[in-house]
């Protein structure tokens, strides 16, 4: 599989983001930067504002304050995809809603043809690449959304509690995906609520708790011995 | 009862046989409404789907317009029509009142509002499932609304089929506008209602079985196409 060229969306630097609906706080006060190379999980209880953060540095939802750019640019960058908690498919085979995906990057031909067999085989969703998107189970669904991302190369891949409705097999499956494309030089950003998952794949964590960034840190660090005690009482909980 | 069930046996007869006049009666009937339809979608469809996913100003205000305009009585249609093509009207030059044209401009007034707003409805649902996805995959507003339109393409079948059901069953704008001529603008509604004054009885309940029977098949063709779709792609 081709490298990831490097382009110039990265670092993603937020500072002092907040996001507001209707008086209420979905995130206030975040300071973060995403820098090349990374594999981030953002971790925090259900509500902290974990899929609002992904929405913010995938430039789909502007802050209500503070700014964020991408490598220095506040226009969001073509080449950064997402895979979303509701996988949403096209009424179209499984192959043509990648299809669709890169002709909208601008890749055609038998460059496309070839991305698409490569992205299907890598999520072992090959022979279903006919079948009707909308008709696969959930499962197979949030495969084939992270397929299409995968084939558009992307330079950060965001992703949102990609193994949720997954069962534990497929879940390491995908968690084997996710591995080799930060491997092949994706910038990953995934939210997940597994702690086991977060341990096995985790270079760098942010902690997020009831909007706020409470803490970033290393992995290791961070299961090891958390600074805060919201994070130290998360991961007890999540033991239990 | 007597009366019913003789005129019930003639009318039969009238289908049976293929009468000529019936015939050409449902003929014109459906050519009108057809093209009607097709060119109240070429407005229609567009116009729902720019509203749906178009951000511009008046674009609450034309929703609800149009929801109002999908009531719009057929006879003020009709009036309204005849005013713009009669010889003193506006359009009159054309010469068009009373033809089968005065009659398809007529019914594309009355349902091009209906397939708008039915069109709108589908696509601004999918819109709301699909925008963010759409928009992290780079499509642009132009582009978002042709993958919607085309996503909801069956969605968008049963409207079509339902400015057609409204456009044949109409009585009010036709009749206005193409004057009821016999052999010339006589489509079954008007025929229906004329005969039925007249004390004709057979030629108006064989309309009135064939109005009935397109109605049924209208409604069928969209329950199928919609648990086709539903079955097929989910
Ligand atoms: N569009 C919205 N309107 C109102 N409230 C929202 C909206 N999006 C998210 N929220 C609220 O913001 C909080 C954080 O949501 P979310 O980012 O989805 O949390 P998480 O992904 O961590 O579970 C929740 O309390 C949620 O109800
Ligand atoms: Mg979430």
């Amino acid at each position: 599989m081709a490298d990831v060229a490097s382009a110039g969306g990265l670092p993603i630097v937020c500072a002092g983001v907040a996001v507001g609906h209707n008086g209420t706080r979905i995130l206030a006060d975040v300071d973060l930067a995403v820098t090349r190379g990374n594999l981030t999980l953002i971790l925090g209880p259900n509500g902290s504002g974990k899929s609002t953060l992904l929405r913010v540095l995938h430039g789909l939802l502007t802050p209500t304050a503070g700014t964020i750019s991408w490598g220095g640019a506040s226009v969001r960058p073509r080449r950064h995809a997402m895979v979303f908690q509701r996988a949403v498919l096209l009424r179209r085979s499984a192959a043509a809603n990648i299809r669709y995906a890169l002709d909208l990057a601008g890749v055609r031909g038998a460059e496309a043809e070839s991305r698409i067999d490569d992205a299907l085989a890598e999520v072992g969703l090959r022979a279903l690449a006919g079948r009707s998107a909308r008709v696969l189970s959930g499962g197979e669904q949030q495969r084939l959304a992270l397929a299409r991302a995968w084939a558009l190369r992307p330079e950060v891949l965001f992703l949102d509690e990609p193994t949720a409705s997954l069962d534990p097999k497929a879940s390491r499956a995908v968690e084997e995906i996710v591995r080799g494309i930060h491997a092949r030089g994706t910038t990953v950003v995934m939210t997940t609520h597994n702690l086991a998952q977060a341990k096995r794949l985790a270079y760098d964590v942010v902690f997020l708790h009831e909007g706020r960034l409470v803490e970033q840190s290393p992995a290791q660090g961070f299961f090891n011995a958390p600074r805060t005690s919201e994070a130290a009482a998360f991961l007890e909980g999540e033991r239990l | 009862m007597g009366t019913f069930s003789d005129s019930l046996t003639l009318a039969a007869a009238l289908v049976a046989h293929l009468d000529p006049r019936f015939v050409d009666i449902v003929a014109l009937s459906l050519r009108v409404s057809l093209t009607a339809t097709a060119l109240a979608a070429c407005v229609g469809l567009p116009l729902g789907a720019a509203i749906a996913v178009g951000r511009f100003p008046g674009r609450q205000a034309l929703t609800v317009l149009l929801n109002a305009m999908m009531g719009l009585p057929p006879v003020v249609v009709g009036l309204v029509v005849y005013l713009l093509l009669s010889r003193a009207g506006p359009l009159g030059a054309f010469g068009v009142l009373f033809t089968p044209a005065a009659m398809i401009v007529a019914q594309t007034i009355l349902i091009t509002p209906i397939i708008a707003a039915l069109s709108r409805q589908v696509v601004a649902d999918a819109w709301g499932e699909y925008r963010e996805q759409l928009t992290s995959l780079g499509a642009g507003t132009f582009s978002a609304a042709l993958t919607l339109i085309w996503d909801t393409r069956y969605s968008l079948a049963t409207v079509l089929l339902a400015g057609f059901g409204r456009a044949i069953a109409e009585v009010g704008a036709v009749m206005i506008v193409g004057g009821n001529i016999d052999g010339v603008t006589r489509v079954m509604t008007t025929t229906i209602a004329l005969e039925t004054s007249k004390g004709d009885l057979p030629l108006a309940l064989a309309l009135g079985i064939v109005l009935i029977a397109i109605v049924l098949i209208i409604n069928a063709l969209a329950q199928y196409t919609r648990e086709w779709a539903r079955v097929r792609y989910g």
